[in-house]
C-alpha cells in the first residue's frame, strides 16, 4: 500500500483545519438525517490513482476518544477504505485521525508541497470520501483531478445516503 | 460505531437482553428454520444483541427468561442452551404438529442514578422500586414491558399460541407469521394492552445489512384498528420491531417503555 509513514510532526503540521495555504481543499458535508437512531459517521477521504490504487490518506474520522481504542472496532465498515488501507495502520494515526463530525460542512485542506501530496507523481488521480454510520449505511464519491495543479479545478458531487454535498477546489 | 457504553454496561450489570435507552442495540432471536417438515424435527436458534442483522458482534442474548409454547400452549423444554462471547444458542425438538412461539416477555422496571458520585443502575419488580436508595441523586425510573418472539412451524400452522395476554405490544396474526411468502399481500394487527394499537410505528429490517450499502428499513404505522399491510418483494429473515413510550399507571411520574420485535421470515414464492 502507499501509505508512507510520514513523521507525525510532519502531518500534524498539515493537519485539517489550521492550514497556512489551501491549494487542496475539501469539503464534505454531514447531511442532517431523520433517523430514529443517530450516529455521526466514520469517514475516511483519501487518495487514488484513475485506476483505483490507493496512493495517500488525508482524513479519518472516528470514535478515537473511547477507551481501550474501542471505536476502532468498525473501521473495517469503510469497507474499500480498510481494504485498501486501513487494515495496515495502527491507530490512532498521528495526522490522520480525527473526531467524528457534526451535520454539517467540513474542510480538509492542505498546501500543495503538504507532505500527504508533495511525492504524488503527476497524473489522474481520484479523490475519494467514504462514510458508513452506525445503525445505519454506506456511501462512497469520487472526484477526480489532475496532479500538479496547474489551473483551478472544481469537481462536485451530491450524495444520497450518509454524505451531502461533497466538493474539491485545486488551485494554483 | 459509536458504542453505547452506558446501555452496554446495563446490558451486562443487567442480564438483560436488550437495552431500554432509545438508543439500543438490536436484541433478537434468529431461527435455524420457521417452515418444518418430516418426522425428529428440530430448531436450532441464535440469539443476540448486536448493530447489524443478523451477526454476532456484540453480546449473547440472555435467555433466562426465554420460554417455548408448543402449538397445544404447552411449555417445551429447551435443549443444549449455550451462552458464547457473543450468542446465545439453544435447540427445541418439534414434537407436536402446528405453530410454536418462542418468547422473553420482560416486564418491570429500570432505574439509572446517582449514589455518591457513581451512576448506577437498577432492575427488579416495579414493587420493589423502593430499594433504590433514598440518598441517590438523578433518580431516572422506567417501566419496561418488552417482548421478543419468534415463531416455527411443523405442518400447517396453528393459532393457538396467539391468544393475547392484555399485557405489553402483542401480535395478532391476520396473516400468520409463518406463512409469509413475496409477492403476496401480509396483514398483521397490534395490539397495546389488548387493545388495538393505533398509530404504532414499526420498522422492518432484512438480514444480510453486511452486504448491502443501504439497510432499507421499510417502515410502517397501524392504522385505526391497529393494522398494517405489507407485501415484500425479497425473501429473507426481517427484524420487525415496535416502540412506545406512555406514562406509566404504576410508578408515578415515570415513562412506561413498551417494545416488541420479532424475526419473521419470508420465503420466495
Amino acid at each position: 500500500m502507499q501509505w508512507k509513514p510520514i513523521t507525525a510532526a510532519l502531518l500534524l503540521s498539515a493537519s485539517t483545519g489550521q492550514v497556512v495555504a489551501d491549494e487542496f481543499r475539501v469539503q464534505v458535508e454531514i447531511p442532517a438525517l431523520q433517523v430514529a437512531e443517530y450516529h455521526r459517521p466514520y469517514v475516511a477521504i483519501w487518495i487514488e490513482t484513475d485506476k483505483g490504487r490507493h496512493q495517500q490518506d488525508l482524513a479519518l474520522w472516528y470514535d478515537l476518544e473511547l477507551a481501550d481504542n474501542e471505536g476502532t472496532k468498525w473501521l473495517k465498515d469503510l469497507r474499500q477504505w480498510w481494504r485498501r488501507s486501513g487494515r495496515q495502520l495502527e491507530f490512532p494515526v498521528d495526522g490522520l485521525s480525527g473526531a467524528t463530525r457534526p451535520v454539517g460542512t467540513h474542510a480538509v485542506s492542505l498546501a500543495a508541497d503538504a507532505p500527504q501530496l508533495a511525492q504524488l507523481p503527476a497524473g489522474q488521480y481520484r479523490l475519494v470520501v467514504e462514510a458508513v454510520r452506525e445503525v445505519g449505511g454506506r456511501e462512497l464519491i469520487r472526484l477526480p483531478f489532475q496532479w500538479p495543479i496547474t489551473t483551478v479545478q472544481q469537481q462536485q458531487a451530491q450524495g444520497k445516503h450518509e454524505l451531502g454535498r461533497v466538493a474539491l477546489a485545486l488551485t494554483p | 460505531m459509536n458504542i453505547k457504553r452506558l446501555s452496554a454496561c446495563a446490558l451486562l450489570a443487567l442480564g438483560m437482553g436488550t437495552a431500554m435507552t432509545a438508543q439500543a442495540h438490536r436484541a433478537w432471536m434468529l431461527p435455524s428454520a420457521t417452515v418444518l417438515s418430516g418426522e425428529n424435527t428440530w430448531v436450532t436458534v441464535d440469539g443476540a444483541v448486536s448493530n447489524s442483522l443478523f451477526y454476532f458482534e456484540h453480546f449473547p442474548l440472555r435467555l433466562k427468561q426465554l420460554e417455548v409454547l408448543s402449538p397445544t400452549g404447552a411449555a417445551v423444554e429447551t435443549q443444549n442452551m449455550a451462552e458464547g462471547r457473543y450468542r446465545s444458542v439453544f435447540d427445541v425438538e418439534l414434537k407436536e404438529e402446528g405453530t410454536y412461539t418462542l418468547q422473553i416477555h420482560r416486564q418491570g422496571a429500570f432505574a439509572r442514578y446517582t449514589l455518591e458520585g457513581e451512576s448506577k443502575r437498577w432492575s427488579g419488580p416495579v414493587d420493589k422500586v423502593s430499594e433504590i436508595p433514598s440518598q441517590a441523586s438523578d433518580v431516572k425510573v422506567s417501566e419496561i414491558d418488552s417482548r421478543m418472539q419468534v415463531f416455527v412451524t411443523k405442518g400447517a400452522p396453528t393459532d393457538e399460541t396467539f391468544k393475547p395476554s392484555g399485557q405489553g405490544i402483542e401480535l395478532v396474526p391476520v396473516t400468520h407469521p409463518n406463512d409469509l411468502v413475496t409477492g403476496e399481500p401480509v396483514h398483521f394487527k397490534f395490539l397495546v394492552d389488548g387493545q388495538p394499537a393505533q398509530g404504532l410505528p414499526l420498522v422492518l429490517i432484512r438480514d444480510g445489512i453486511r452486504y448491502r450499502d443501504q439497510v432499507g428499513e421499510i417502515e410502517l404505522t397501524t392504522d385505526a384498528e391497529g393494522a398494517v399491510e405489507v407485501t415484500f418483494t425479497e425473501p429473507g429473515m426481517y427484524w420487525v420491531e415496535a416502540e412506545l413510550e406512555q406514562p406509566s399507571q404504576k410508578i408515578e411520574g415515570a415513562p412506561r417503555r413498551l417494545s416488541y420485535s420479532a424475526t419473521l421470515e419470508v420465503l420466495p414464492l
